[in-house]
């Protein structure tokens, strides 16, 4: 293969590497352009032929790998369900002007050009009103015309460009995050806006305190000053007020101490001079204290939100259910009725065919099938389960219909009650911050009672300055640069590995990162994709002269409709044609499946069930036939030994016509294309690779080798890999797990920081600390980087800080800090820590990271 | 120096007119999404030039349909 010698070549929507076999690419504008799978190929044509194509242009971010496509006009909707009146009538509100208007949530949105494209997209479609997407939250509203359009072909329309759309039911949880986030944003401006005028004002002050000046513009002045700052105290700064009696009450000292005293002081000290005439006034010094402090807070927020609206994604549960009517259980088929799952109640029964979702827990009451818990568990092979075992609401029903009694619906269920301990988990304060306040609560009290000293000391020697400078020492000594040292070098972290699709759910991990020594992967769907893929066909000896695709396409035929992953791996084959058409399809589970093409009847399954059903004889060996005597005269040797390794590793699956053996067609897991590149950056930057996997296979052990992973262990129980990453621990290793599946949960929340793939269900993302959204591996090399980075900013800013607060307390102390100075002195040092902290986007502009994920870089090609 | 009796009540007015807009556009929403919207100015001018030319078909077509 030619391919092999090629370097890697990246999909031009997803950014991922093009596989090998197969050829997706799509000529667009007299350009070929390489495409890694049919469903981005299908994207990115709906997009040119929209004329869109600047979406490319623009992006800042790679798309997400669509992978299916099944959404063209000409197929059935799958959206449908949503068009029943009894299902919107959760999550659609009808507007004033007798349109319809829904909140979605859409996933997959990597950048804001993804919000430009489907405004543009949906905005051409006829009967929508008005469309408004947050790219931030990944919200949207829309309001259409229901005569013009339907709800389906809406959310059918964002699929086709590459997005999922999910609706949002009426819930008060986003409307509470987006009010605190205002609330904020609104005392930050009057913040703002208000220190600007003291600060025009001060000048004034400060020049006339200089050149002598009239007590009435003095005191003029001073009033406007009051005006401007009055609403800063008791508008702007009253959640440091809240938070500091919270904290005294409640017996620790936080931050916001020493903050609420300072600005009490400082006010009412300043009015009283302004109304007395005379002293000293803090105005200004109040007011951009509170708008520096609060600008810290609000960027923390924005992280905080952002990442708690990422978790409440919607549902993914179908909307309706087929209820059955147990009265009526002779004759299923005719009591059969579509209702809202919401009006499902324990003790139903409900029908689920195969390849939907089941909505809710239950107890299988008839039927056998093999069900992907995917979702639960992040294992992409089926379970088998029949009557009396018991299936969980979100797991795929794969292979033959279910009746399925209903055990637990909506709260109680098994999915609802592990998001919301995983949403408790999410609001948990970072551990970093534990830390940071303790030792500020320290830091606090030495302040305080340094500050209680000089007022003493001058207060038995100097009583009528004692008062201001206590109150210079205060404002000097405020933690202020203190406070933003981290937040601002972590908001810009976290937005730049956010581009690279790094998504950061808990706020320690950047400070953890840097210190991770040792690397242990999960096998499954972390080093390799977690798929199968059919990578050989052998054909007997006896059916040399029918084509490689032909026996594909009979294999595929009889496969159709299934939703086992070998079934998958076929239908996703490049080329394959399933033009013909197949009856008295039978599938046998765990076994196989027989079908008629044309008056024929094959046979697809394992070898041996293959052979008792087909009433065949032993199966030749077909590899030998094929490697041995058939190719070697033509073919080269080190294809054939490639041939033979792929061999070992893989699941192999016979092909029967009549009473003739066809082929064995063999599928395995495929190494992740970026892994290898990333293990060795990994490696590079002087970390352990290992990997702790569940698998027993050792074929396992064969994908993985060209990784040259420092330490392999294979068929491990969960029990098992968690007593290992524990072992790593106490001989003092830091660990960085990556892992994809809710089985992982306990070593994820042992290991020091956790990372969860992208296309790991939405469990395990929730619960890790990290999810990686793009895939790509290599981000964690370059993010590794860029928290060392951090940290190492972090620092400075910290000793910076510090530094500043042991220079300027003993000469407050001493008297010599006039209020001008102080209030310089400490916006001084704010603004230095976060220009500090900004440094950062320009290190990682520098490391070519633009350059690395880019468009640019996929235009070239 | 009297003048300033008349001009800081004017420029406190100003302000007092500027928190109500800010106030106005916080609580309808415009500050809701800090990121994409100062990008999305740039995608709706088209680069190349084939893609104002579709554009401009796309307006008249837009100005074709209106009268129906």
């Amino acid at each position: 293969m030619s391919n092999e010698a090629m370097a890697f070549q990246s999909c031009y929507h997803c950014g991922l590497e093009v596989p090998q076999q197969g050829d997706f690419s799509l000529v667009i504008q007299g350009i070929r352009r390489a495409m890694c799978c049919p469903g981005c190929a299908a994207v990115a044509a709906t997009i040119f032929e929209n004329g869109l194509q600047s979406f490319y242009t623009f992006r800042s971010a790679p798309s997400a790998q669509v992978v299916e496509n099944s959404y063209s006009e000409a197929q059935e909707n799958p959206y449908t369900d949503w068009d029943l009146e009894e299902v919107q009538s959760d999550y659609v509100s009808h507007t004033d002007q007798g349109l319809l208007s829904i909140r979605v949530y859409i996933s997959n949105i990597t950048c804001a050009a993804c919000t430009w494209l489907i405004e543009q997209h949906l905005g051409k479609l006829p009967g929508i009103d008005r469309i408004a997407i947050n790219g931030t939250t990944r919200r949207g509203e829309i309001i259409w015309a229901p005569n013009a359009i339907s709800l389906s072909q809406i959310l059918r329309a964002i699929k086709q460009i590459g997005y999922d759309a999910r609706p949002l039911s009426h819930d008060s949880t986003q409307s509470s995050t987006t009010n605190e986030s205002r609330k904020l944003l609104l005392r930050l401006g009057v913040a703002g806006l208000a220190m600007m005028q003291t600060g025009m004002v001060a000048i004034a002050l400060y020049a006339g305190s200089f050149q002598g000046m009239q007590a009435e513009w003095q005191t003029l002045l001073r009033l406007i000053s009051v005006l401007f700052v009055t609403p800063v105290v008791f508008y702007s700064a009253q959640p440091f007020f809240t938070s500091a009696w919270r904290s005294l009450k409640m017996g620790h000292l936080v931050m916001d101490v020493p903050v609420a005293l300072a600005i009490t002081l400082a006010y009412s000290a300043s009015l009283w001079a302004t109304l007395r005439g005379g002293g000293e006034v803090y105005f200004d010094s109040i007011t951009m204290f509170s708008f520096f402090l609060l600008l810290g807070r609000f960027a923390e927020q924005r992280i905080r939100d952002k990442n708690l609206l990422l978790l409440n994604r919607g549902t993914e549960l179908p909307p309706v259910v087929t209820q059955v009517f147990p009265a009526d259980r002779v004759q299923v088929a005719k009591a059969d009725k579509q209702v809202p799952i919401k009006s499902l109640s324990v003790g139903d029964f409900i029908r689920v065919d195969a390849g939907q979702i089941i909505p809710c827990d239950g107890l299988i009451e008839e039927g056998t099938s093999q069900i992907s818990e995917a979702l639960l568990t992040g294992e992409p092979q089926p379970q088998s389960k029949q009557a009396g075992q018991s299936v969980y609401g979100g797991t795929v029903n794969g292979a033959n219909p279910l009746l399925i009694k209903v055990s637990a619906i909506g709260e109680a269920s098994c999915l609802a009650s592990i998001v919301k301990l995983a949403e408790r988990a999410a609001l948990d304060k970072p551990q970093w911050a534990m830390v940071a306040d303790r030792l500020a609560g320290y830091f606090i009290a030495l302040l305080l009672l340094i500050a209680g000293v000089v007022a003493t000391y001058w207060w038995l020697h100097e009583p009528q300055r004692a008062l201001w400078i206590t109150l210079s020492v205060l404002v000097v000594t405020c933690p202020c640069a203190l406070s933003l040292a981290t937040p601002t070098a972590l908001t810009v972290a976290s937005n730049i590995l956010r581009a690279r699709g790094f998504l950061i759910n808990r706020m320690h991990v950047l400070e953890t990162l840097a210190s991770v020594d040792q690397v242990v992967f999960d096998k499954t769907g972390t080093l390799t994709e977690g798929k199968l893929k059919l990578v050989s066909v052998a054909a007997s000896l006896t059916a040399t002269e029918i084509s490689e695709q032909q026996m594909v396409a009979w294999a595929g035929l009889l496969e159709r409709g299934s939703q086992h992953p070998i079934a998958i791996a076929l239908l996703n084959h490049p080329g394959l044609d399933l033009a013909s058409a197949i009856t008295e399809q039978d599938f046998i589970i765990g076994s196989g499946v027989s079908g008629k093409i044309g008056t024929e009847i094959f046979y697809f399954g394992r070898p041996d069930w293959v052979r008792d059903i087909a009433g065949l004889c032993d199966m030749p060996d077909m590899s030998g036939i094929c490697s041995g005597e058939a190719q070697t005269k033509s073919k080269d040797q080190a294809k054939n030994q490639a041939k033979n390794q792929a061999k070992s590793q893989s699941i192999d699956v016979a092909l029967a016509r009549n009473g003739e053996w066809l082929a064995t067609l063999s599928f395995s897991d495929q190494l992740r294309p970026t892994a290898i590149e990333a293990v060795n950056q990994l490696r590079q930057r002087g970390l352990k690779v290992s990997l702790l996997s569940g698998d027993p296979s050792p074929g396992a052990a064969q994908i993985l080798k060209p990784l040259e992973l420092n330490d392999c262990q294979l068929s491990l129980q969960p029990q098992q890999k968690l007593t290992a990453v524990r072992d790593l621990q106490q001989r003092g290793t830091k660990v960085l797990m990556v892992g994809d599946g809710i089985n992982d949960v306990p070593v994820l929340q042992a290991a020091d920081v956790s990372v969860a793939l992208g296309q790991a269900s939405d469990l395990s993302q929730i619960h890790a600390d990290v999810t990686l959204l793009s895939g790509d591996l290599r981000a964690l090399p370059e993010a590794i980087a860029t928290a060392t980075q951090t940290r190492r900013i972090i620092k400075q800013n910290i000793i910076w800080a510090i530094a500043y607060n042991l220079v300027a307390l003993p000469l407050a102390a001493a008297g010599y800090v006039p209020p001008w100075a102080a209030a310089i002195g400490m916006s001084a040092s704010s603004l230095l820590v976060m220009l500090n902290a900004l440094r950062l986007t320009r290190g990682a502009k520098r490391s070519g990271w633009m350059a690395a994920n880019g468009t640019p870089v996929m235009e070239s090609l | 120096m009297e003048s300033l009796y008349l001009l800081i009540p004017i420029s406190v007015i100003f302000i007092v007119i500027a928190i109500r807009l800010f106030f106005w556009a916080v609580n309808s929403g415009q500050y809701d999404d800090l990121d994409s919207e100062g990008e999305r100015i740039l995608f709706d001018r088209a680069s190349s030039e084939d893609e104002l030319e579709q554009l401009e078909t796309l307006d008249k077509k837009e100005q074709l349909d209106k009268p129906q």
